[in-house]
């Protein structure tokens, strides 16, 4: 019974105390059987209904005195049963309005007295009681969630310590409430299961619903809503099976008018956003991302302000054309707000031909409404709306238990929504179903086309066909266009996948090759895919890796390639051991041929398995732990060798894989040991397009690494790249060209090379009308090639200072980063700063401190460096951006390093004007810095140290840098191995020593020491200012020894 | 019959050798001795040269596990160009050298011709249906349990002929097989197994392992009693109680040890 109260039952307020039990249905039902379970009692179990509780049961009753006849002493306001405990107690004792019992048998007469208002003394009785088994039979026994077994263990070893009578008696109390308890729990579970949680039919009625109104114009809901995925299982639900186990339904791509298009998961507990259709994979990110709403319809209306508007316009036009029915809609719907009661006559008074139109198409808010109207007892009209209508009325009767059931939240729901079109959702009921599908069924078989039934005959002759057969129908089935949907699709809705993979599993080499043909062709599909990932259909493709048949190899692979287009799918084939077969095919080119294979009839060559291999490894290498696996397989040598080759549709595949691989560390180191950049380097010459595109991006790959990009140009690499540039066709392989030019461009020596080759003129070409992947990749080359002064100066020549100045204004973060730092390259040189400046460019940079990526930010401030070092009237620039300095000062709050270290640094060189020290000394930046000072980052150090120095240079801020405990931080940076910051530290604690508090921290620091090492430096202004502050500090030394003794 | 020396075995495989291109001489000496075995084990009348039909089917079906009675008989007829219902030592060869190593143009030809039953150079609708008829699960639902068997034949026809006239002819046929080889079998198996082959065909270091069972039902340990001097008869012989073989059961054994042996002369070995 405790678990039950507590779980099943519906208690208004949550926790404990004086909660009230609702008058739902549920609650109504467990009630009623609590009271048949205790009115009997005395009855069915006589010796332990006089078992006295551990506890009365004490709750306020509204049975009068006067009702309590025999067997009860009535004195006044006061009842006292006759029957009384052994300590002389009575069992039953009422004052007032607070009564005590503390038998089941004093209960069961109660109950009995109390006649029609057994329901309500029950409840008090329970609502007073939270945990009656605890009362009853004392604390050991109380509901603990999750451990609801255990009071029976325990009572049994009580039982065994010593069996008196009573202990027998409470056992059998305790075993007979909780058999109530289950009985309990089972009832309520059966109305909780008719309760609205969503159900496949529910999710497609509202899906048809809405779909009829969707369309383009203005006037529709939603531009689009479509599923994912056609295939509907058996069950109605559209989730792969491994996802139905959450709950999940199906998947909706949703187009509202208003906003991007949305990927919703449905599932049994509501609807919410999903992750979305990944690009690459084509598969769902089933992560929520959104809450969980109860309906499409509220989702939609939360989510869409255009949606819920034409939803009341279709409402209007739907309910009619008169304000009238609109008025009474609406009436009734605050009506129903009220009491839950409803007219059906609302849609029904209209004229017959108007009627069925609208039953037609609004039928899931008829049916509700008068599914409601179950409850109206207003009798004259509803009988007459009855005989009118009886195809609805009748539904009610068969859709009231769920209504009635569901209360709770179906009331509150209504209490939610004021608006009619809200209901419109609340479709869940079976009938409407029955009637839908099969209209719907036959609607989609009109569609289908010719091929679909001829594959389906295919289909079962593959099924029950011996070999002979089966091979006819394989044969016959690639005749059709295997590459269109229709067919795809077909295959898959007569069953055909799960037939193709089962003959994967024959010992029948014909069927199989048969059957490898077609999954080949099909699983371009990513329907497919997953369907063939689903039925298990991968282990089997890689168990045929190891068949003798190398056309069966070479098929598997194939397919296997195409198949492992999706994690889940790339993880199986690692799982099932995959990974080291297909690295094993790649070994097919090289080992010698067999004479013994002479004779096989269904012959490919060698070459053929090892590109198959590399296919589906390709394919395999898009994940992070495969690359892992391949390499552990030893693939990187193999692959390294397969380069060497010269079949392009060979080379295709391996470069790619590399490509994939490149991205891992362990990976460029191999690459390097292997020698495979030579034959990258060689293949980027090659006539085939797509192959020099993979080339390009595997150098991009592992030109992060310096002796690569050595090598590249030591095999005469950057040449082709540079010629490569002026090709501007291939977007993708222009991407990747410029990617690798960028790399490589970190290299100074490559940077002449390619300055040689005229590769920046073509650079600066690519600035305008390129994608942004491209972009991105220039914008980086230009950026690194800026490093040097004859490139600064050609880029100006070329007029690329524009382009790159107007890019500042875009949204592409990685694009940001590389076009600040260009412009901030070019800005080291004061001609190009004009043009900047100009250009209003600082303005964009400064702007771009307000980027929310800490990347952009800091790539702002360092550019902005040398602008406001080259600008001409520097200070009066800066102080024309209203709220600059403030904000350049706040982001020294940042967290992160780089963008402290950047904005030091700004701060450095804003500081250089006498103006803008005192206003950013005004915003508070000497305890910002000083804050910053406990750091062990020696790059922030250095550039914290020379804002320091410089802002040491106003007012009393050196004393103030004192105050905020800066300076004890700055001596231990002169322990730092960075001789930068031993220079910019020295040069701080001179301006500090300035300050006499300042000197004697220094001194307590051991800053003398320190200091006196670097006067040793080579380095003259490190000496100057170590020495300086020495001086300083000998010189306050002097003056208290001077004081002392005068 | 089997005192027939060594030279003339010598000659016959010389003979035989030069018309084979796919067996060696001593593949086709093993075959040629296989020959005289099986004739030995079937036939009471030492007289005849060759083997008769039941002999040859018993053969096909216990050596390559081939159960189509009709193809049987139609193999036989293809390996019987002289049709005079016996299969000789030559036919033999040369059959063999095509059903075991045919390359695909050889094999395409040899499978029409066993496919074309009544031998007038076309595969009609009938002689499909006649060779698929078995091809499909019996359908208690369906009412004509033909009529998927003639559904299939159209699927064939619709497939295979390319001059669309109802039959196949031979060009048909080959350019079907051309386009995708998985047809060459299309109207059921009669060739051997690529799996058999490969098992037949690969040499084996080991001496292959198993139970020959000795007509007398104990199992021996055979030796190689002669390769040169003795006809096949005697090529191997159980070291004790110098028994026969049950050559009937082991024909794919023999094969497979004739063909793979490294076993010298005299030495002994267990199946």
């Amino acid at each position: 019974m405790g678990v039950a109260l507590t779980r099943a039952a519906q208690w208004t307020a949550a926790g404990f105390g004086t909660g009230t039990l609702e008058l739902t249905p549920l609650n109504e039902a467990i009630l009623n059987d609590i009271i048949k379970f205790v009115e009997p009692f005395s009855a069915k179990y006589p010796q332990e209904a006089e078992f006295v509780f551990k506890e009365p049961l004490q709750w306020k009753t509204t049975l009068k005195p006067s009702e309590f006849k025999t067997g009860y002493i009535v004195s006044g306001t006061i009842v006292q049963s006759e029957e009384n405990s052994k300590d002389g107690q009575p069992l039953l004792l009422l004052s007032g309005t607070d009564i005590k019992v503390s038998s089941f048998g004093q209960l069961s007469r109660l109950l009995h007295l109390a006649r029609d208002k057994k329901l309500k003394e029950a409840q008090a009785c329970l609502e007073a009681n939270r945990d009656p088994v605890v009362k009853i039979l004392g604390a050991g026994y109380g509901t603990v969630e999750g451990e609801e077994d255990l009071s029976t263990i325990r009572f049994l070893d009580k039982m065994k310590k010593d069996d008196d009578c009573e202990n027998t008696i409470k056992m059998n109390i305790s075993l007979l409430l909780q058999q109530l308890d289950m009985h309990l729990l089972n009832s309520s579970l059966k109305h909780i299961s008719l309760e609205i949680r969503l159900n496949p039919s529910a999710i497609k009625n509202d899906v048809d619903l809405l779909k009829r109104f969707s369309g383009e114009g203005e006037q529709t809901v939603l531009e689009s809503i479509d599923y994912t995925s056609d295939f509907e299982f058996a069950n109605g639900c559209r989730a792969p099976p491994w996802r139905q186990m959450h709950g999940e339904i199906c998947y909706l791509i949703v187009k509202p008018h208003d906003c991007d298009s949305i990927c919703l998961t449905c599932s049994t507990a509501g609807i919410f956003v999903n992750g979305g259709i990944e690009n690459e994979a084509e598969e769902i990110d089933y992560e929520r991302h959104s809450e969980i709403y109860k309906d499409l319809v509220t989702f939609l209306r939360e989510k869409s302000a255009k949606f819920s508007e034409n939803m009341s316009k279709q409402q209007h036009s739907f309910f009619g054309d008169k304000k009238k029915g609109k008025k009474k809609s609406t009436s009734v719907t605050e009506k129903e707000e009220v009491h839950t009661l409803s007219k059906p006559s609302l849609v029904l008074e209209k004229s017959p031909s108007q009627k069925r139109h609208v039953l037609k198409k609004l039928e899931p808010v008829l049916k509700w409404t008068s599914s409601v109207s179950q409850e109206k007892k207003d009798s004259a009209k509803e009988s007459q709306d009855e005989k009118s209508t009886p195809s609805i009325t009748d539904k009610p009767k068969s859709v009231s238990p769920s209504t009635s059931a569901g209360k709770p939240q179906s009331l509150s729901r209504r209490k939610s929504s004021v608006k009619i079109e809200d209901l419109i959702s609340e479709s869940s009921s079976e009938s409407e179903e029955d009637e839908e599908q099969p209209d719907h069924r036959q609607e989609g078989q009109t569609d289908l086309p010719s091929e679909y039934w001829q594959i389906q005959k295919l289909v079962k002759y593959l099924k029950g066909g011996n070999q002979t057969a089966t091979v006819i129908a394989l044969c016959s089935m690639r005749d059709f266009n295997l590459t269109l949907e229709t067919c795809q699709l077909a295959i898959r809705d007569v069953g055909g996948l799960e037939v193709l993979i089962n003959l994967l599993d024959t010992d029948e080499v014909k069927c199989k090759i048969g059957s490898l043909k077609i999954l080949k062709e099909i699983s371009h599909n990513s329907q497919i895919r997953r369907a063939i990932v689903d039925l298990g259909g991968l282990p089997i493709m890689v168990k045929i890796l190891d068949s003798p048949d190398k056309n069966l190899k070479c098929l598997a692979a194939e397919t296997i390639a195409n198949v492992a287009n999706f994690r889940r799918a790339r993880r199986t084939v690692r799982q099932h051991g995959g990974i080291k077969k297909l690295v094993e095919l790649l070994d097919y080119a090289q080992s010698k041929t067999d004479p013994m294979h002479h004779h096989c009839l269904y012959e490919t060559k060698d070459v053929e398995v090892a590109r198959c291999g590399a296919l589906a490894l390709w394919s395999c290498s898009k994940s992070n732990i495969n690359k892992e696996a391949i390499r552990k397989a030893g693939g990187i040598p193999l692959l390294a060798r397969l380069l060497k080759s010269s079949h392009q549709n060979m080379l295709i595949p391996v470069v790619g894989t590399l490509q994939e691989c490149a991205s891992e560390e362990h990976y460029r180191a191999a690459i390097k040991a292997e020698r495979i950049i030579e034959n990258l380097v060689k293949n980027l010459s090659s006539e085939n397009e797509v192959l020099q595109e993979h080339c390009a991006m595997a150098i991009y790959q592992c030109a992060e690494d310096e002796e690569t990009r050595d090598l590249v140009r030591q095999h005469g690499g950057l040449k082709p790249l540079a010629t490569l540039l002026n090709n501007t066709d291939n977007k993708e392989r222009l991407a990747a060209v410029t990617g690798a030019i960028w790399k490589c461009a970190i290299c100074k020596e490559n940077v002449t090379k390619f300055r040689e080759y005229k590769a920046i003129e073509t650079l600066v070409g690519l600035l305008t009308d390129q994608p942004e992947e491209v972009l991105v990749n220039v914008v980086g080359a230009l950026g690194e090639c800026c490093q040097e002064h004859e490139n600064r100066v050609i880029i100006r020549r070329c007029g690329g200072i524009q382009p790159l100045v107007n890019l500042l204004v875009g949204t592409n973060q990685a694009l940001l980063v590389n076009v600040t730092k260009a412009v901030g390259a070019c800005a080291t040189e004061p001609e190009n700063m004009m043009i900047i400046d100009r250009l209003d460019g600082v303005r964009l940079l400064w702007s771009l401190l307000k980027n929310p990526h800490p990347d952009v930010k800091a790539s702002a401030a360092w550019a902005l460096c040398p602008c406001i070092e080259n600008a001409k009237d520097a200070g009066e620039m800066v102080r024309s951006f209203v709220g600059g300095l403030e904000l350049v000062v706040n982001l020294l709050k940042s967290e992160n390093k780089e963008v402290l270290a950047s904005v030091c640094a700004a701060i450095t060189n804003i500081a250089k004007d006498q103006e803008n020290l005192a206003v950013i000394t005004d915003h508070g930046v000497v305890p910002l810095l000083s804050k910053l000072a406990n750091t062990n980052n020696d790059k922030l150090r250095q550039h914290l140290a020379e804002a320091i120095s410089r802002c040491c240079m106003w007012g009393r801020n050196r004393i103030a840098f004192g105050e905020h405990k800066a300076v004890a931080p700055l001596v231990r940076y002169l322990k730092s191995k960075d001789t930068n910051v031993h220079r910019a530290t020295a040069q701080a604690l001179y301006q500090l020593s300035e300050d006499a508090n300042n000197c004697i921290t220094m001194h307590e620091n051991g800053a003398v020491r320190l200091l006196l090492d670097m006067v040793g430096s080579p380095d003259e202004v490190l000496q100057e200012a170590a020495a300086g502050c020495i001086s300083n500090i000998r010189r306050l030394a002097l003056a208290t020894e001077k004081a002392k003794y005068s | 019959m089997y005192t027939a020396t060594r030279k003339r075995l010598q000659k016959l495989t010389d003979s035989t050798s030069k018309a084979s291109k796919h067996f060696n001489r001593y593949e086709i000496e093993c075959l040629i001795k296989l020959f005289y075995t099986l004739l030995e084990e079937t036939t009471e009348k030492q007289s005849s040269i060759g083997i008769d039909r039941n002999a040859f089917r018993n053969f096909l079906h216990t050596t390559f596990g081939m159960t189509d009675d009709m193809i049987m008989d139609r193999v036989f007829r293809a390996f019987d160009k002289d049709n005079d219902g016996i299969v000789n030592v030559t036919e033999w060869i040369s059959g063999l050298c095509i059903f075991l190593r045919g390359n695909l143009e050889e094999r395409t030809k040899y499978c029409f011709e066993v496919y074309d039953l009544n031998g007038d150079g076309f595969i009609s609708r009938e002689e499909m249906f006649h060779m698929l008829k078995n091809s499909l699960l019996k359908q208690p639902s369906e009412e004509d349990p033909d009529e998927g068997i003639k559904d299939l034949v159209d699927i064939t026809l619709k497939k295979m002929d390319h001059d669309h006239d109802g039959k196949l002819s031979f060009a048909d046929y080959e350019t079907s097989v051309q386009e995708e080889a998985l047809l060459l079998e299309a109207f059921g198996p009669c060739l051997p197994d690529a799996k058999l082959l490969k098992k037949l065909f690969n040499p084996k270091k080991k001496v292959p392992k198993g139970t020959m069972r000795h007509h007398s039902g104990t199992r021996c340990t055979y030796i190689i009693s002669s390769r040169r001097k003795d006809n096949a008869n005697s090529l191997l012989r159980c070291k004790y109680c110098q028994g026969g073989l049950g050559v009937r059961k082991t024909c794919v054994q023999i094969l497979t040890f004739l063909l793979n042996s490294c076993v010298t002369l005299g030495e002994s070995f267990n199946f």
